[in-house]
């Protein structure tokens, strides 16, 4: 991956020294939330049914929520960190949700 | 009878606050209408979180209410012993907030459910089911499409040992059966208790039957838990 910094050639550990002038990339958190296994999903249930009725088969069907978060952030980890925190806080309710972030540069 | 002033919290989309207000009022309960802006006022001794479709139910039905700024100074105001009753939406918004135990979500039947149900009172020594004895059957009415208690089997065990599980569906002799569970709930669970008794939620909407001009006022005993 290029960074601004290697674009521009000034080596990473003099900007590291510098709080000021902090490397940021443009990421893609990807949060993906799903209902834990052996919840109920009755919306899930009844897609699949109406997907039967038109005549297909389906041995099952799972649904899932995915958001897409744009961030600013110095590393991948730090920016899959903050995805996660939001998944935690709102994204998912962990009482029935498991979920997963990936991250991609923009 | 105790002095309360009810702070009914209104949120964008909140549509059975001025029901419970009416409800509280003719119970001689003192309540206000508050909006979630304008912060928890100092003279509140009770908090009701009434039903409605709170920010169009986005994301999960209750959920961005939960996140809002006056839900922190309705939890301090919990945890310093005041009383909180959530109805329907405002079940929703306890439980995404974490002041009570599970999770209310899409209804088994995957519909938006709006009946007449009856729920059985499992424990009768807190403030919001005082009004009953243990066993009584109560008719409440339910109107919603997430009302679908979820907690693992676990949890679920362990609010029945610590007798947080205040009423559950059942039929109209008080059984509770799968077929007199109108939306799925695990343990045919219809409204429980926060760590501690003065937070309750529950799906069914105890101010709608609560006046006589309307009928039946099975609700009133819940209502009255702000004075109890």
């Amino acid at each position: 991956m290029t960074t601004f910094v290697q674009r521009i050639g000034i080596p990473k550990e003099l900007l590291s020294m510098d709080d000021h002038l902090r490397v940021m990339t443009a990421y893609t958190a990807t949060v993906t939330v799903r209902l834990k296994h052996g919840v109920l999903d009755p919306e899930a249930e009844t897609t699949k049914q109406a997907l039967e009725r038109l005549g297909f088969e389906v041995e099952g069907l799972r649904s899932a929520d995915q958001f897409e978060l744009d961030l600013d952030a110095d590393s991948a980890d730090s920016a899959g960190e903050r995805a996660e925190e939001m998944a935690e806080r709102l994204l998912a309710n962990p009482t029935i949700h498991d979920y997963e972030v990936a991250v991609s540069e923009r | 009878m105790v002095e309360v002033t009810v702070a009914v919290v209104q949120f964008g989309g909140s549509n059975c606050d001025r029901d419970a207000e009416r409800a509280l009022a003719h119970l001689g309960i003192d309540a206000e209408l508050v909006w979630h802006e304008d912060g928890l006022p100092d003279a509140a001794s009770g908090i009701m979180l009434p039903g409605g479709f709170s920010y169009g139910d986005y994301l999960r039905a209750g959920a961005i209410a939960a996140n809002s700024p006056i839900m922190a100074e309705v939890r301090e105001a919990t945890e310093k012993g005041t009383p909180l009753l959530g109805v329907c939406n405002g079940a929703q918004i306890g439980s995404e907030s974490r002041l009570t135990p599970g999770a209310f979500t899409t209804n088994a039947s995957a519909r938006f459910q709006c009946e007449r149900v009856h729920v059985r009172v499992e424990n009768a020594d807190t403030p919001w089911t005082a009004a009953y004895d243990e066993g009584e059957v109560v008719e409440l009415p339910i109107a919603h499409g997430e009302g679908r208690f979820e907690v693992t089997d676990d949890h679920l065990e362990e609010l029945e040992r610590e007798d947080r599980i205040l009423f559950r569906y059942c039929d109209e002799d008080g059984a509770v059966t799968p077929e007199a569970n109108p939306n799925g709930s695990k343990g045919n669970v219809a409204g429980v208790a926060g760590e501690r008794e003065n937070v309750a939620v529950l799906m069914p909407h105890p101010e709608r039957i609560t006046l006589p001009d309307i009928g039946e006022t099975d609700g009133q005993g819940i209502l009255r838990g702000f004075e109890n």
